[in-house]
């Protein structure tokens, strides 16, 4: 056995246990940086007392255990130096005992303070990207170089985005408690979101990148299972797991040997990761359950019929359309409903196509949009209008600032003869 | 990483399950376990097997294809039992199966393998995933 052997074995019991114990602590210091500070003592202690004493039977009680000795010290410290200051003789009552409290706050339901936790690190007053760096950084263990990298940013520019958001939920005066009730469905999007956040991150990396970008997928998907599992009542929590799962089975049949960006319809299904659709068809099923009909759960529902079809002729364009339909309910936006519109043309031809996406032409949000023109092109194509459909192609073209996609459609112009 | 969990049989295991208080706190302490998985987003798949006398083995030789009911005789090498887990890496996966429950009444075996990634796969398939990847694209043109 080599020397880092042991060293290793414990940083990996650290690693499982790390989200809890900085979750359990912060309750007690309400401090996010205290927390992670005695968390990170609890490993020093591990690293220097298990090789001797030998894997505690409950390596996460003993390091909550080691943590909690550390904050009372702190505590007590703190409290010497108020009374200095002070010079109060308010010691002589000792009403407040802090061992006590952090005691009995300590066992609470960890499960309760993990989700407390997450709850805390997406909280709405945060941006997005502050959310994600500190949700990466708190619940996923990631190093703020790691962040960096994975968001194609600098460490400082991390480590600062870090620091602030600590500091402004220590300002707010956060509680560090997950909320329940209607504020908990208030403030549930703001979770779902940067979750989904850090899954395209990886999802938009490239064959080129960094691995740690791509493996942002896989820290998204154990989030949003973590979530799941803390948050089995919440139909959007399973809504957002099945369209991470569905989409990710698709990662590796999306790039091409040289690189390239493969559309969904072109990708070999053979290459589908069929445990994951599995796993997104579960969480589906399950949101479904609990009449999940929120952003999440549609986009999982839309992401679903294209998993389950062998083939892209096979796909249930209709249903599709359908779930276009309600999806613009709860989430309207252009760019939906240019995708409905391309729904409609494959579910019932391309005038049902062309008929939609001019109701939607003059939205300021699509001008200068390539897949408008892109789709409007490939309707009138379809629809038998090649002059028209050869202009919409050059006009996507020319919008792209995509080398390949632009080839594509410039491919698509010429084919209009 | 993806790894495959085996936890191997034990001639215990291979006599089936039995309903003893034993049993049925082994199963609650294992419940627990995968719940704890689950929580943390490492589970992806798991179950348990039932005795090799209810399995059948085809063994391959050239064109021959020859089935063999079960028991098998060499216990120890038999799987009871399988987790799918996604892990950060061996060290995270040694640190999930030390918590693991004793599975087995005795002691016992579990045993962890990592998966092929498609990176490991790349230089064997990339050709023929090329092949058939162009097949299909060409058929969607001519569709």
């Amino acid at each position: 056995m080599s020397a880092s052997e042991p060293h290793r074995a414990i940083e990996a019991i650290f690693r499982i246990e790390r989200a809890r114990l900085v979750a359990g602590l912060v309750r007690v210091v309400r401090d996010v940086d205290l927390a992670e500070e005695l968390a990170q003592d609890a490993l020093v202690i591990a690293l220097s007392e298990w090789p001797r004493i030998g894997v505690p039977a409950n390596p996460g009680a003993w390091l909550m255990t080691a943590a909690k000795r550390r904050a009372i010290d702190a505590i007590r410290r703190a409290r010497m130096r108020e009374r200095k200051h002070e010079e109060i003789a308010r010691e002589m009552d000792g009403a407040f005992d802090g061992a006590e409290v952090i005691e009995r706050a300590m066992d609470d339901d960890l499960g309760d303070e993990l989700l407390g936790l997450i709850f805390t690190a997406c909280h709405p007053i945060l941006s997005a990207d502050a959310r994600a760096a500190l949700t990466l950084r708190v619940i996923g263990g990631l190093t703020t170089d790691e962040i960096a990298r994975a968001f194609l940013s600098s460490e400082a520019t991390i480590a600062q985005r870090i620091v602030r958001a600590k500091k402004t939920i220590g300002k707010a005066g956060l509680s560090f408690e997950a909320p329940h009730g209607a504020e908990r469905a208030a403030r549930l999007p703001s979770v779902l979101e940067v979750i989904y956040l850090i899954f395209n991150e990886g999802y938009a990396a490239t064959a080129g990148d960094d691995l740690v970008r791509p493996s942002l997928c896989l820290e998204a998907q154990r989030l949003g299972r973590m979530l799941a599992g803390l948050m089995p009542r919440d139909a959007e929590v399973f809504g957002l797991l099945a369209l991470m799962e569905i989409q990710a089975s698709r990662l590796m049949a999306r790039i091409g040997p040289d690189g390239a960006f493969i559309p969904l319809t072109e990708q070999n299904r053979a290459r589908w990761d069929q445990l994951l659709i599995r796993r997104g068809l579960d969480a589906l099923a399950r949101a479904e359950a609990l009449e999940g009909d929120g952003p999440y759960a549609l986009q999982a529902a839309l992401a679903a019929c294209h998993a389950r079809a062998r083939s892209p002729a096979d796909t249930d364009w209709p249903r599709i359309a359908a779930l276009y339909d309600r999806l613009r309910a709860v989430m309207p936006s252009p760019v939906v409903d240019l995708n409905r519109a391309v729904a409609y043309s494959m579910a019932f031809g391309p005038e049902a196509g062309l008929r939609l996406i001019n109701e939607i032409a003059d939205a300021a949000a699509l001008r200068n949009y390539a897949p408008l023109p892109a789709a409007r092109g490939d309707f009138l194509f379809r629809a038998g209008r090649p002059a028209e459909a050869r202009s919409e192609f050059e006009a996507a073209a020319k919008l792209t600032r995509n080398a390949r996609e632009r080839a594509f459609l410039l491919a698509r112009a010429d084919a209009c003869d | 990483m993806r790894v495959m969990v085996f936890v191997k049989a034990t001639e215990d295991s291979e006599k089936g399950i039995r309903p003893t208080p034993e049993t049925t706190k082994m199963f609650e302490a294992m419940g627990g376990f995968n719940e704890e998985l689950r929580n943390a987003g490492v589970l992806l798949a798991g179950d348990g097997l039932k005795p090799s006398s209810q399995g059948k083995r085809i063994a391959f030789d050239g064109p021959g294809r020859t089935v063999i009911d079960g028991p098998f005789a060499e216990t120890r090498e038999l799987v009871a039992g399988f987790w799918l887990w996604e892990v950060k890496d061996m060290d995270e996966a040694v640190a999930w199966v030390k918590r693991c429950p004793n599975p087995m009444r005795g002691p016992s075996e579990i045993e962890i393998r990592p998966l092929y990634e498609m990176a490991d796969l790349q230089e064997f398939l990339t050709p023929k995933a090329a092949e058939i990847h162009d097949r299909t694209r060409a058929k969607l043109r001519g569709a």
